[in-house]
């Protein structure tokens, strides 16, 4: 029987059997940003530790950052001070910090792809669980602990136990108006949120294979959704296409042998899996949640699920859901009026994600009642949306253009829902409270999707927007 | 380096958290993370599950008097404690709200790791003994609950469970390498052997 990626790449980097029957896993890139990383830097220096590959960690700043100015000191005093010890931590440890000033600043899940960081075949951790995005390169990618951050910084390792790893196959060709964000969606409410406990996913299948890189990291971004640590795609031409030329890639003297490494690092068309599932892309629509976590989502045109519908392990949390968000069983989710429109954070603020906006947001202007915010996921983003002209358009259609951070996907900075407030939003978990109000309410879907909201001003098909025959 | 402190068994008083997928945004609100030290997190612990936009009391069971205790808890949950957010944040504000152990049907992944990283033991059980250990509880709250890993029981009232750990974190936990620095730092020779084994680490220049 053949080899999985995750089999592969756990061997190259184990170091060795642990006492306890862990691996010690050798990390070869770790992230690290302003809110999980500072007590780990404190620990280092209560335990007089020293920084292992101090060449091996890069460091930004992204949950906490204002959108709207950039000046020092911020406003939020709190803010402030954690964005002073991670400049002073990097400083005093000697770690690369992609700040402002540097011109790539940004999300660090957008960043690691962007420069060319992230490469097939590495480990990479980061105190954040979103850290399974860097999958989409065929890494084996995940989120720690701040403890765990500070294991990484004086050693390079981690004490771990291997996942199993389930195959998730997505066959046939998606529909107009539907994207990788519904692809997982959907996969998350096939599964639920605590079925990829214990394993990575390994992503396959025609639809994942057409998807371009940026697509493959919305769809990877999501895995720890879906209860997976980590989720991947195994590095195919597109992966390589997309390394090629980016800051930190490999030279072009030396790509070619990259490449050959890389190559060999996919799974074995024998692999043998814990597990695989099928799932036909035809069958997603644009998909939306009614809920208080991103399994209970449905498509656009179906109405949200009644109590019995649910596993018995499921239903008292939709009755919770019902109650949170005022919905009621039975009813339409489309036409339910949003109040808010966020369209960023790491799982959907790449360029690619703003031209699909764009595209829908040419079509109309958000309606009076709707503050909509489009905030880049990174400076490099940025920059390529002011080439393409989609500030403009974003302005003219009344959207606000904001400056790159993770913004309203979990409101650590001053964007944040009031009350009850409804948003429609392309970030990745619509959690009781998360976007900083305790009462606020999210709906989650793609940024297509959010901007068709923004203009409808409530949820809306883009596909008819689009114009579906 | 921090000596090695072994955890065999944990005894304190019980409190349920009832509910599946309790998330870490749920256990501790992001506009609490506006720190750069765990100090003071203790108190911010299911923040807005306990108390109201005034910060007045909900009535929640940590808040109870039926459930008030000093010393060591041991906090018992339903499927899935945990989800979401890798933030430490969650554990390190239970643990110093009180929590010292957790017995639970299952854990979200990152969580059960950084609930180890710090000594607390997340071990489950199945849902009908959690369902009777919690209605136990809930019934006459005043006893102490004792983790045993040595045995992999719990008990309570008299009455005796069975439970599961992984065991490569049951050996940690028991011989106190669950702080793992200090036998991560052990193997320095041979990260640098295997640093020098991946092509990417010398930018897949020629051997």
């Amino acid at each position: 029987m053949g080899k999985s990626l995750l089999d592969k790449v756990w061997q190259a980097h184990s170091v060795r059997e642990l006492p306890s029957g862990q691996t010690q896993l050798f990390i070869g890139l770790h992230l690290i940003h302003e809110v999980t990383s500072p007590q780990a830097f404190q620990m280092m220096r209560e335990q007089d530790l020293k920084v292992a590959f101090a060449q091996r960690t890069f460091a930004t700043v992204d949950h906490i950052i204002p959108t709207d100015t950039r000046q020092r000191p911020y406003v939020d005093s709190q803010a402030e001070g954690m964005m002073s010890a991670i400049e002073r931590n990097c400083r005093e440890f000697g770690i690369r910090f992609f700040d402002g000033p540097s011109g790539h600043q940004g999300i660090v899940h957008v960043l690691g792809p962007e420069l060319g960081l992230t490469q097939p075949g590495m480990t990479v951790a980061c105190g954040d669980s979103h850290t399974s995005t860097h999958g989409a390169l065929g890494a084996v990618a995940f989120g720690i602990g701040t403890s765990q951050v500070r294991d990484v910084l004086a050693s390079q390792c981690l004490a771990i136990q291997r996942p199993r790893v389930r195959r998730i196959e997505i066959e046939g060709k998606l529909a107009l108006g539907v994207y990788a964000k519904d692809v997982t969606l959907h996969i998350i409410r096939n599964l639920g949120v605590k079925g990829g406990v214990g394993f990575a996913y390994e992503y396959a299948g025609a639809v994942v294979e057409h998807m371009t890189m940026e697509e493959r990291m919305t769809l990877c971004n999501m895995s720890i959704e879906g209860g997976a640590r980590l989720g991947y795609v195994n590095p195919d031409q597109t992966t390589f296409d997309y390394v090629r030329g980016r800051e930190f890639a490999p030279p072009a003297e030396n790509f070619e042998r990259a490449v050959a490494w890389w190559r060999s690092m996919a799974s074995d068309p024998d692999a043998g899996y814990d597990d695989t599932v099928r799932l036909d892309g035809e069958r997603i629509a644009p998909t939306v949640t009614w809920g208080i976590n991103p399994g209970q989502a449905i498509g656009v045109d179906e109405k949200i699920p009644v109590a019995d519908s649910f596993a018995p392990d499921d239903r008292e949390v939709a009755e919770d859901a019902y109650e949170y968000m005022g919905f009621k069983p039975g009813a339409e989710i489309r036409g339910t009026r949003i109040d808010v429109a966020f369209i960023g954070s790491c799982t959907n603020g790449r360029i690619s994600d703003l031209r699909e906006a764009a595209k829908v947001a040419r079509l109309g202007k958000v309606k009076p009642h709707v503050k909509a915010l489009v905030v880049p996921g990174s400076e490099a983003v940025a920059k390529a949306a002011e080439a393409e002209g989609l500030p403009e358009v974003f302005r003219q259609a009344g959207f606000e253009w904001r400056l790159p951070g993770c913004s309203m996907c979990l409101a650590m900075n001053p964007d944040k829902l009031v009350g009850r407030q409804v948003c429609a939003s392309s970030s990745n978990r619509n959690f009781k409270g998360r976007q900083g109000s305790p009462s606020g309410r999210t709906l989650l879907m793609s940024p297509a999707m959010v901007a068709a909201a923004a203009i409808e001003g409530a949820v809306a098909d883009v596909r008819d927007m689009l114009g579906r025959k | 380096m921090a000596d090695l402190i072994p955890i065999k068994k944990v005894a304190g008083r019980p409190i349920p958290l009832r509910g599946n997928d309790v998330d870490t945004d749920r256990i501790i609100p992001a506009r609490f993370m506006k720190a750069v030290t765990f100090e003071g997190m203790g108190r911010f612990a299911f923040y807005d599950v306990r108390f109201d936009a005034e910060g007045h009391s909900k009535g929640h069971i940590m808040d109870d008097p039926r459930f008030e205790a000093k010393g060591p808890r041991v906090a018992i949950v339903n499927k899935n404690f945990g989800c979401g957010s890798s933030r430490e944040h969650a554990p390190q504000a239970l643990l110093r709200w009180g929590i010292k152990a957790i017995v639970g049907e299952s854990f979200a992944d990152i969580f059960f790791g950084n609930c180890v990283a710090l000594g607390i033991p997340c071990v489950s059980a199945s849902e009908a003994k959690v369902a009777a250990l919690m209605a136990a509880v809930e019934e006459d709250p005043a006893h102490d609950l004792v983790v045993d890993l040595e045995t992999m029981t719990i008990a309570y009232r008299g009455k005796s469970y069975a439970i599961a750990l992984p065991g490569g974190s049951r050996s940690q936990l028991l011989d106190g390498s669950w702080d793992a620095t200090r036998s991560l730092l052990q193997g320095a020779d041979a990260v640098r052997a295997t640093a020098a084994r991946l092509p990417y680490v010398a930018g897949f220049a020629k051997a």
